[in-house]
């Protein structure tokens, strides 16, 4: 198989909206054939980024690298920037304003929970600049 | 059990998704915080909630869920009934209390995930 590449904008404040491109990803992987737990690991770890970016950036872009051996996720935004991110590691810290606790998330378990899907995440952020989220799942 | 089954426990009626009823289901979670859905939760068929919004269905959608549960009489939108059309996600409503309809599925059989 070669290498496939998939883009998707995700728009800022469109709460209906948002998890539309982790679901487009999903269903790539299921054609493509991959495992239907790599799957849902891929798909909730990108689903918690799309929602990340919807809720504190202006948006931002996701890209999907399919490689036999590994895939790659990349969520690229020009938010705020995290000022700490060992603090926004831990679980149960947020930021999240209450009009998103109300629609059911905000409970400070976006970043961990990442992580704990991944088998490697690398956080960029820059205050003020932007957040770049590099994921890798790595296919058994 | 088959999700006609859970329906009829509940009390409940088919928001969508007649053609699946005879779906197996043998495990459930109930919560209305999606973030602990996503953190805490592994291969339940079943989520019971009191949250009413598409990440409702978004959140069942990338957990691979079949059915979801709406307590509390909650009534899922449009909106959120033509995106489980779409995921092929069964909807069901009662209005049952969320303890209520954790316990009697609980009775029923179905269980947490992990066998807890």
């Amino acid at each position: 198989m070669s290498e496939l590449n998939f883009k998707y904008d995700v728009l800022k404040d469109d709460f209906t909206c948002a998890g539309e491109a982790s679901g487009k990803i999903k269903r790539t992987l299921k054609d493509l054939g991959f495992d239907s737990n790599l799957i849902r690991n891929i798909a909730i770890a990108v689903y918690e980024g799309e929602i990340n970016m919807v809720i504190h950036a202006d948006g931002g872009v996701i890209t999907c690298d399919i490689a036999p051996e590994c895939i790659t996720v990349v969520l690229d935004d020009k938010g705020p920037g995290i000022p700490d991110v060992e603090l926004a590691m831990q679980a149960g810290y947020s930021t999240a304003p209450d009009n998103v606790r109300q629609l059911g998330f905000g409970a400070g378990m976006g970043l961990p929970n990442i992580k704990k899907y991944t088998d490697d995440m690398k956080i960029e952020t820059q205050v003020g600049v932007g957040t770049k989220i590099t994921l890798k799942f790595m296919v058994k | 059990m088959k999700v006609k089954e859970l329906t009829e426990i509940l009390e409940g009626s088919v928001v969508y998704g007649m053609d699946f009823l005879d779906r197996e289901v043998y495990t459930a979670c109930g919560s209305d915080m999606m973030s602990d859905v996503l953190a805490f939760v592994k291969e339940q068929a079943v989520m019971l909630t009191g949250l009413v919004n598409p990440q409702v269905v978004r959140t069942a959608e990338m957990m691979d869920m079949k059915c979801i549960v709406f307590v509390r009489g909650k009534k899922p939108d449009l909106g959120m009934i033509e995106l489980a059309e779409e995921r092929e996600i069964v909807l069901i409503q009662t209005e049952l209390e969320m303890f209520t309809a954790c316990g009697k599925l609980y009775q029923a059989g179905l269980r947490g995930g992990s066998g807890k």
